[in-house]
């Protein structure tokens, strides 16, 4: 028989469970290990809150959510949840996923297919009597809007379905957290839509942490409080979604974010004021160039949102700050949304996204010269020293 | 008609099937999860009895159950009484036979249960015995019921092994096959020729209900 959470020293030693630093509401998860797969992560996520673990494939999400369910044991760290200890590599306590409670939905789904939909979601109810754990089922599929499919089994379900059986049976255990593995990657796009939309508002009736990982970034702006970004098994940045796509530590984060707009300038002086000196612009920034050496190199991002195209013959907003020529060089059209690429004299690319029809009306074409406004308040330095994905979370 | 030798038949099968089901389930899940150096040898040891001729499997039982032999010896130690040319003594000899009819269906159906499915079982709270008696073991029921059906009719038509190993003592080692053999050798075709009529009959009759059986399952489907 194979004990998940047993084995290898460790044991669920309930004297342990009382966590050293105090009770923590949320969820906090900090792993680190050498190998099979490298892990350096730390993350937290509070009571009602929606974190997301974004990366490429292999950067270890799937594998932190393991370890947080109790499926996977890395050789250090320590997992807490509402103030239990559910994990301390150095004290060698484990409890096996049994113990727990975490309701998870695996990216397949992993649905019993010899149960039907409502003994699936029975199944975590066995400590109450049959009928009431009947009618639990019940109600836990009017809830995710399947009343009267009970009786199917999953392979009579759609694959919509089947992930709100799952999530049914995943909540239905009355979970401590709520662990989401891609939950939405095995349906169409028209289903996936509306099972997000079922999750927000899901979302407002249960405050437990809850864990989605994904691989799709919109995905992740859209529904998360959290963002945690992982490369390769390290969490580089936690973060709410706007002050992460705005604000990424790294340029490796802002890479891993399908982030562009990345550039190197110069700390200068001109006229006695600090401008970031960029090719023949001299940019003037809202903050962080005074705590910068003159002469210092530092890349700097700018979010295409805050790139302002001038119209033709009459004043935009923000005009007059940080003007710069630059001369159409890509143009790409998807739908109502016209993605353009600029060339700056000296050779750097500005990317950012306008709506087809501003194009159109402001005769874009490849090849002319155009004027943008690179707003102040939008230029974010990323000082040397941060370049190197070092820094976890920001909230400790 | 050799009702006796009928009798040790379905005796014999039934014991097999008894005893090797349960041995089956546990090798057989092991070997579809484990991960281990000599799997392969391991497997390869359980699949010989499917290609070694029955004299060949039969003669080193024989020598096995021999009084100074470990395994004879043991025997002997134990109940006082030797293992060659005794029901017994055949039981044991058609539980080796029978070891890849019984293992290799329920290793196949153990391994293609999702890995996840275990999982998804611990996380909603059930232990591993649970998870084995709810989940496992219904997912692998066809496994196991075709495994039932192999080597209760295999046991059925067993020959050499059980001729090596038991001889033809009428009541107590002699099946239905040898004594259609013994009915030819005594140029009795008539004899010879209802047995083998009722032998086709058991074994079909046998199949027949175990897969019906193991097919009447509404998810089954897609």
């Amino acid at each position: 028989m194979v004990w998940p959470g047993a084995g290898g020293g460790y044991v669920a030693d309930s004297r342990i469970t009382e966590p050293v630093f105090g009770p923590i509401a949320g969820l906090s998860v900090a792993v680190n290990q050498t190998g099979p797969i490298p892990l350096a992560a730390e993350f937290v996520c509070q009571p009602g809150e929606l974190l997301a673990l974004v990366g490429p494939s292999g950067s270890g999400k799937t594998t932190l959510l393991r370890t947080i369910a109790g499926l996977y044991r890395p050789q250090g760290g320590r997992v807490e949840c509402t103030g239990e200890v559910w994990f301390d590599a150095e004290r060698k306590h484990s409890l096996s996923p049994q113990r727990r409670q975490v309701g998870i939905v695996f990216q397949d789904y992993a649905l019993f297919p010899h149960l039907t939909a409502s003994q699936n979601i029975q199944l975590p109810l066995r400590y109450l009597p049959q009928p009431q754990r009947r009618e639990q089922a019940e109600q836990w599929l009017a809830k995710v809007r399947l009343d009267g499919l009970g009786k199917r089994y999953p392979n009579a379900l759609s694959g919509g379905q089947r992930q709100r059986v799952a999530l049914a049976r995943a909540l239905a255990r009355d979970p401590k957290v709520l662990l989401l593995d891609e939950p939405f990657s095995a349906v169409d796009q028209v289903t996936r839509r509306r099972l997000q939309r079922e999750l927000a508002l899901l979302r407002q009736q249960i405050d437990i942490p809850i864990v989605l990982v994904t691989h799709d970034l919109e995905e992740a702006a859209a529904l998360a409080d959290q963002i945690c970004v992982l490369h390769n098994g390290v969490s580089l940045q936690q973060d709410a979604p706007d002050v992460l796509f705005r604000r990424p530590l790294s340029p490796l984060v802002a890479r891993l974010l399908d982030r562009h707009n990345l550039f190197e300038g110069i700390v200068v002086d001109e006229y006695g004021k600090r401008r970031l000196r960029w090719g023949e612009n001299y940019l003037e920034v809202a903050e962080g160039l005074d705590n910068l050496t003159l002469g210092e190199k530092v890349t700097w991002y700018l979010p295409p949102s805050d790139i302002v195209l001038h119209r033709r013959g009459r004043p935009s907003h923000g005009e007059r700050e940080n003007p710069v020529v630059a001369t159409v060089s890509e143009l790409v059209v998807l739908g109502g949304i016209t993605s353009v690429s600029l060339s700056v004299n000296h050779g750097d690319m500005l990317r950012f996204d306008i709506a087809t029809h501003a194009a159109r009306r402001n005769q874009l074409t490849s090849g002319a010269v155009v004027k943008v406004s690179l707003l102040a308040a939008g230029i974010y330095l990323l000082p040397g020293h941060q370049v190197r994905a070092d820094a976890h979370d920001k909230r400790k | 008609m050799d009702w006796s030798a009928l009798s040790v038949s379905l005796r014999l099968a039934a014991f097999t099937c008894f005893i090797l089901l349960p041995i089956a389930i546990w090798l057989g899940r092991s070997l579809a999860y484990a991960r281990f150096r000599g799997k392969g040898l391991c497997e390869a040891l359980i699949a010989l009895p499917l290609v070694l001729p029955p004299t060949v499997l039969g003669f080193y039982l024989l020598l096995s159950f021999g009084r100074d032999a470990p395994v004879g010896s043991f025997w002997a130690a134990m109940t006082g009484s030797g293992l060659n040319f005794t029901f017994t003594g055949i039981l044991l000899a058609s539980l080796v036979a029978n070891l890849p009819f019984a293992v290799q269906p329920i290793q196949r159906a153990f391994e293609h249960v999702p890995h996840n499915l275990r999982e998804a079982a611990w996380c909603s709270g059930l232990s591993p015995w649970q998870t084995l008696l709810r989940i496992e073991l219904p997912l692998v029921w066809p496994g196991i019921m075709s495994a039932a059906a192999l080597t209760f009719a295999h046991t059925l038509g067993e020959f050499g092994v059980i001729l090596m190993v038991g001889g033809a003592i009428d009541g107590e080692t002699r099946t239905l096959a040898i004594a259609i053999y013994d009915r030819v050798q005594a140029f009795d075709e008539q004899g010879a020729a209802q047995m083998s009529a009722l032998l086709m009959l058991v074994s079909f009759i046998t199949l027949g209900l175990v897969y019906g059986l193991a097919g009447r399952r509404r998810w089954v489907r897609g």
